[in-house]
């Protein structure tokens, strides 16, 4: 316990920093969304319009 | 353990711990050296349109944003390995790793992750051989050519220039499955066009490449020897430009520009040869390396134009 209490803490972000991390948050969202949306683009793309023409 | 702590607590306040933050985001896209991404999207476009073979266009250009990304990577991959001699050299030492702005491990973290996306994407979104062909681009980029080649030999960018040749190849291998002569055509005046456009620019920046211990021709041939081969392979250039025409999937457009174009190369590379000292080597190098930018893009616009426009007029039947 004593170990843990004395581990240094972690230096607090300046604004600058902080800002710049949010930044890097939101790009890889924006990529993680630009995958999704190619994925789903992708699929749609190679089936076409014959995936609904199927024999139920 | 125990005594070490209460020594700590008896004796110091807790420190802050320094942290890496991170870049910009701009720094991690300058990792992957955009404008080389802007070549590769054009050269593989064109390796794509010289096939006459109709893509989906989503699927098309999906693949084409894949290849981009796998040539960033493989980037980010470079200057992960090479910023101990990047920071030495004037023209690199600002790049986001010597510069400080990324640590090393974020850089290879981003380009591991980014080579092997996009390899996948590439091959769920076109077929596997031309994945393969990207993944196999990467690897003699970024390991073959820069962990290896461009310390070891003066033929670096000679036989590493096949990796800037390759897109037209990948590009082709996603519209038709397979790759033919016309894209292994414009992998030749790629691999061709690479060591006298360098070597201009090397000739200028030797004292660089020197400084940083990597044996450029200049730097160990000699100024005037690697001018006489900027001139040999003007020279070779000069038929393999004007192949597509013979082959029939370069026409009159493409021709009267490969002929002019590499008839401009074989001036610029004697002008290079005939000025050897001061400023008016230095001119005549950079005048060299700008043309050889201008004459690879007008070589491939005129391809792109006359297969995706339909202004393909054979001048051999």
């Amino acid at each position: 316990m004593s170990g843990l209490q004395n581990n240094p803490q972690p230096r607090p972000l300046t604004p600058e920093e902080a800002q710049r991390r949010r930044k890097r948050s939101l790009a890889i969202a924006a990529v993680l969304f630009t995958l999704v949306a190619i994925f789903y683009v992708l699929t749609i793309a190679k089936l076409g319009p014959q995936v609904l023409n199927r024999p139920l | 353990m125990t005594s070490l702590s209460n020594s700590l607590s008896a004796d110091a306040e807790p420190q802050p711990v320094t942290m890496a933050v991170g870049g910009e985001v701009s720094d991690f896209f300058a990792l992957l050296k955009p404008r080389v991404m802007v070549l590769v999207i054009f050269t593989a476009l064109v390796g794509m349109a010289v096939s006459n073979v109709h893509i989906q266009p989503v699927v098309g250009t999906i693949s084409l944003l894949m290849i981009a990304v796998g040539a960033g990577a493989s980037g980010c991959l470079n200057m992960w390995w090479d910023a101990d001699i990047d920071a030495v050299m004037t023209r690199t030492a600002k790049r986001p790793i010597p510069d400080g702005r990324i640590q090393p491990g974020e850089a290879l973290a981003f380009g591991i992750v980014l080579s092997v996306g996009s390899v996948l994407v590439l091959g769920l979104a076109s077929n596997w051989l031309a994945a393969g062909l990207l993944a196999f681009t990467i690897v003699f980029y970024a390991v073959f050519y820069s962990m290896w080649l461009k310390r070891a030999t003066p033929q670096n960018i000679v036989i590493g220039g096949a990796a800037g040749a390759l897109p037209p190849i990948i590009g082709q291998a996603v519209v038709t499955g397979s790759v033919g002569i016309e894209s292994i055509v414009l992998f030749l005046i790629i691999f061709i066009w690479t060591p006298p456009h360098f070597w201009a620019l090397a000739l200028i920046k030797s004292g660089e490449y020197a400084k940083a211990g990597i044996p450029m021709m200049p730097n160990v041939a000699g100024p005037q020897s690697t001018r006489r081969q900027i001139i040999y392979y003007s020279l070779v250039l000069f038929p393999v430009g004007l192949a597509p025409v013979f082959l029939g999937f370069g026409g009159l457009l493409y021709g009267l520009t490969a002929l002019l174009g590499g008839l401009g190369m074989l001036a610029f590379s004697v002008h290079v040869f005939r000025n050897r000292e001061g400023e008016a080597e230095r001119k005549a190098a950079l005048g060299m390396f700008g043309f050889s930018i201008l004459y690879l893009f007008l070589l491939f616009s005129a391809l792109l134009a006359e297969h995706s426009l339909g202004l393909l007029r054979t001048v051999i039947a």
